[in-house]
């Protein structure tokens, strides 16, 4: 990796950002420019992937290598990058209806295989670039154009579908605050393996306030928590809320209440292999407080360079066969004379 | 050697091997064309095989086949067999049609008790009456029994020594052929290298076929297949789904491109996967994706990497690949994208072969999306048409279709090892240096129209491409309408400017001919032994065969409309005839069409030629 000092600046592209004002995807935009300038990789080794939808024209606002592709697919094209060059660092941005519905095959299978891909998960539960159907994140009953007597399906929730296909990383953040954006996409870029931000992102215009519930400032941290890694989970206004565990179901208490001390919440454990308690905090919600920052973050062989690897280890074994012809060779053969 | 009465010296036969598909039939027809191969002969192989992976023993729709053509001027796996092997009641019943009246046919007795012939549904206990093979050679062995017999010290159990079967045929061939055993014997010891137990038993009943032809038969005429005076060279028999991978290989190493393959599995393409899966020795890189999509997709990224990229399909995988191909055809990237067709439409007959996919592969995208089409003829130019595909798709940054079929990708013809030195560079446009000042995405060589190529990781060329469409100039996003007219005609431009780098169409047979046969892809064989039939018999015709079909060959309207009638053959409806059509003006060919998920046979070619040359 190279070390060199850039700045924000030598991120950002020639082209106008054309996202709507207010729309939630600026924010990931500079935060992402921002983690990129920190984690020091030459904009020239770094590609970023996109599929179709708005948050999807991101290549074109970074300076760096970039595609903006099919609807559905960046997961499965920026597999084909990573793997035929481990060496650059491989983002892609996706938003819930070009990842999780035309794209959810690729997705759980780039889990699967634990590609080492940096996925950002824009998440504001509408199709908005075709002007405002519900969305396989948007929740049961949601009136949209396409659901004008609501919807009559569960939605996915990114992080089940993330450990259910046996995901390795998954954060989670808000649009509006930027310091655990930011936070958590250096954490994402630099776990080896697949990676999945989800950046709970406001649409102005057709879905506004879908996260307000647990973004405005009002709610906010009495709503959400921010796990840290080695951190009791603490949360609230006060820092006076908790939670802890109760049969087999996470509770949320409060401290001085009870008898209940800091020393009783449970301690954040990201690199858990078990990914059960994971699971449960990836899907807090209700009486239970969102869950932000990483969840999980367990290392495990990635795929590009587990194939790398298998193609040294063959050779090794083959010393003698380094171009087709010498393939050719070790065939049944025979000699016209 | 036995003693044997007669010798009758062949210039080439057809034999079909034809059993249950669990009776190794596959594994004795393939030993067998790598025998006659070695022995200096000229060889066409195509196996004939059921959908299911295993059908009810004994039945109809179990039965497995495997043809050999072997001799002299060998283009085809032959129409009708010279000689049958069937191994049950079921395998004579289907091959019935696809031999000689005078054939010979070697049967196991043992299969045809009464459940076996009850199972293949015949009438009567006489087989050979009932379906009026009257007139053919038998040779009827009690293989089972003395199978069993040979193999009853061994320790196996029956179901493993029932399986060796198929190497008492052999055996009986190897006398019937007078090839060495030993010759047989040295195959098997390879082929079974690392199961000894196996090969001690294969090898016994081997040679007790062998002996019980020389034994038993020993007044009947055997044969000897005469060799061909072929080229000095090393020499393997190659089938068209590996030559196509080793093709592939062949353009990483001219091109210094890595490779990679993105590919899902799919009859009858499979194997080009699994060939290049199991190259890693040569440092390919494979990715067996979710599904079509992701297999082209990988591929594409793969490719904007900077790697030689291609994903392997047959025709339903194809269609779902459309998308992502345009994807390339719109961000300019080379792709490799190889369809072994199969019947179709839908799932149609996935073992069986066709060529109906190509105006899917002309036409199946959206918007005005050309990209190149060219279609390998053989087995062994598979190897060619796929290094070429690989060359034009990096040199002209551009999606390439090289178009295979069933026939010619699971059949097998000789194949003489190439030396490399023989084969052209490939260029790929890399951006250089100098150009950093002024590069844009879609810069263009002047010389072919072709953008360059500047991939992740080069300093100071990172860039953004897509599939929207990019401003000719600056590679932002435009909708100005006269720029979207100007790429479309400079994509168009860019194909067609393709025509200045690929060979003249060729006329083979007789130039003064008074019918010009014109055919495209795996029909070449059996087309060109028809046109010879015909040429032979003093007639006047002559053969057009196109591998490059987008674009055309430049004089393929010169050569055409020199012709005065002129007939299309192709194993579809009339695609390529109506391509022809939209290509050159003035033309109006006669058609000859066959949906019927098998090749042609030359003689049927031969007859419907000479009503045309009658008229």
């Amino acid at each position: 990796m190279d070390t060199n000092n850039y700045t924000v600046k030598d991120f950002k592209s020639d082209q106008d950002v054309r996202w709507c004002p207010g729309c939630g995807d600026h924010a990931i935009l500079n935060s992402i420019q921002k983690a990129m300038a920190e984690l020091g990789i030459s904009p020239d080794r770094t590609a970023v992937i996109s599929g179709i939808g708005c948050s999807s024209r991101f290549p074109y606002y970074v300076n760096t290598y970039g595609m903006h592709t099919i609807h559905g697919r960046a997961t499965a094209i920026a597999t084909g990058v990573k793997t035929a060059n481990p060496e650059l660092t491989v983002w892609q941005v996706t938003g819930d209806g070009d990842c999780l519905a035309i794209g959810g095959n690729h997705f759980i299978h780039a889990l699967r295989r634990n590609i080492d891909l940096n996925i950002v998960l824009f998440n504001n539960e509408i199709y908005g670039l075709t002007k405002g159907q519900y969305s396989p994140t948007s929740k049961r009953g949601f009136i949209s154009k396409s659901s004008p007597y609501g919807t009559v399906e569960d939605p996915f929730r990114p992080a089940e579908l993330t450990f259910g296909a046996r995901g390795n990383f998954f954060a989670r953040t808000l649009d509006v605050d930027l310091k655990t954006t930011q936070d958590v996409l250096i954490q994402a870029a630099k776990h080896k393996g697949t990676s999945i931000v989800e950046a709970l992102v406001n649409c102005v215009i057709f879905n506004n306030g879908t996260h307000s519930a647990i973004s405005d400032k009002e709610f906010r941290a009495d709503r959400t928590i921010i796990l840290k890694h080695g951190e009791p989970m603490i949360y609230g206004k006060n820092r006076d809320k908790g939670l802890v565990i109760e049969g087999f179901n996470l509770k949320s208490v409060t401290i001085g209440e009870n008898g209940i001390t800091e020393k009783d919440m449970l301690v954040h454990d990201a690199k858990c292999e078990d990914r059960t308690l994971h699971f449960k905090l990836g899907t807090m919600s209700g009486d239970l407080p969102v869950a932000l920052g990483v969840i999980r973050d367990v290392e495990a062989p990635t795929y590009d360079r587990e194939v790398e690897k298998q193609i040294r280890d063959v050779q090794d074994k083959h010393p003698q066969i380094h171009k087709l012809e010498d393939f050719l060779r070790t065939l049944e053969t025979w000699e016209i004379k | 050697m036995a003693d044997t009465a007669k010798v009758t010296s062949l210039e080439k036969v057809v034999i079909r091997f034809s059993g249950d598909s669990g009776d190794g039939m596959q594994l004795t027809g393939s030993l067998f064309s790598n025998l006659s191969a070695i022995s200096g002969n000229e060889i066409s192989t195509f196996p004939d095989y059921p959908a299911e992976i295993r059908a009810p023993q004994g039945t109809l729709a179990g039965v497995s086949g495997y043809q050999v053509h072997v001799g002299k001027k060998i283009y085809t796996p032959g129409d009708l067999a010279d000689i049958l092997i069937a191994m049950n009641p079921a395998a004579l019943k289907v091959n019935k049609k696809h031999i000689k009246p005078n054939a010979i046919i070697i049967l196991d007795e043992d299969a045809f008790d009464e459940s076996g012939m009850t199972k293949a549904g015949y009438n009567t206990n006489d087989p050979i009456a009932e379906l009026g093979l009257g007139a053919a050679q038998i040779i009827g062995a009690r293989i089972t029994t003395m199978v069993k017999a040979s193999l009853a010290d061994s320790e196996m159990d029956n179901k493993s020594i029932l399986r060796c079967k198929n190497m008492f045929s052999l055996g009986l061939l190897c006398w019937l052929f007078n090839i060495p055993v030993d010759n047989a014997m040295h195959l098997l010891e390879n082929k079974f290298k690392k199961k000894p137990t196996i090969l001690k038993a294969n090898l016994k009943v081997l040679v007790d076929g062998f002996n019980y032809g020389s034994n038993t038969h020993a007044s009947v005429s055997t044969y000897r297949i005469d060799s061909t005076e072929k080229q000095k060279g090393t020499y393997t028999d190659v089938k068209g789904n590996q030559a196509t991978a080793w093709g592939l290989i062949a353009a990483s190493e001219k091109s210094g491109l890595p490779l990679f393959l993105g590919s899902y599995p799919i009859t009858p393409a499979t194997e080009i996967l699994q060939e290049l899966s199991a190259r890693k020795d040569l440092g390919v890189k494979t990715v067996q994706a979710e599904d079509e999509i992701a297999g082209v997709c990988s591929a594409i990224g793969a490719s904007f990497a900077g790697n030689l990229a291609a994903t392997s399909t047959s025709g339903p995988g194809l269609a779902l690949k459309s998308e992502a191909i345009n994807l390339a055809v719109m961000a300019e990237l080379p792709l490799v994208v190889i369809d072994v067709q199969r019947g179709g439409p839908s799932t149609g007959l996935p073992t069986k072969t066709e060529q109906t996919d190509l105006w899917q592969a002309l036409y199946g995208r959206n918007g005005e999306s050309p990209c190149v089409v060219i279609a390998a003829s053989t087995p062994a130019d598979c190897f060619d048409f796929a290094f070429i595909a690989s060359k034009l798709a990096v040199e002209h940054m551009t999606p390439a279709i090289l178009l295979t079929d069933a026939f010619i990708a699971n059949g097998s013809s000789t194949w003489k090892i190439p030396n490399m030195d023989d084969y052209p560079a490939i260029h790929p446009p890399f951006v250089s240096d100098d150009m950093k000042s002024y590069w844009k995405p879609y810069f263009r060589n002047a010389e072919n129209s072709s953008r360059y190529w500047a991939i992740p990781g080069t300093e100071g060329f990172a860039h953004r491409v897509g599939g929207l469409e990019k401003d000719n100039k600056t590679g932002s996003i435009s909708t100005e309408p006269k720029n979207h007219q100007l790429m479309t005609n400079l994509r168009q431009a860019k194909i067609d400017n393709i025509a200045h780098v690929i060979p003249a169409l060729k006329i083979q047979g007789n130039p003064d001919a008074d019918l010009l046969v014109v055919g495209w892809g795996g029909t070449f064989g059996h087309l060109y032994s028809a046109v010879e039939a015909l040429n032979a018999e003093g007639e006047k015709v002559a053969l057009a065969h196109f591998n490059y079909i987008n674009p055309l060959p430049k004089n393929t309207a010169e050569v055409l409309t020199k012709y005065k009638k002129i007939i299309v053959c192709e194993l579809n409806n009339g695609q390529f005839a109506g391509y022809l059509r939209s290509k050159v003006d003035g033309i109006n060919p006669l058609k000859y069409n066959k949906v019927e998920g098998q090749p042609f046979l030359v003689q049927e070619l031969v007859d419907h030629f000479k009503t045309l040359l009658d008229d």
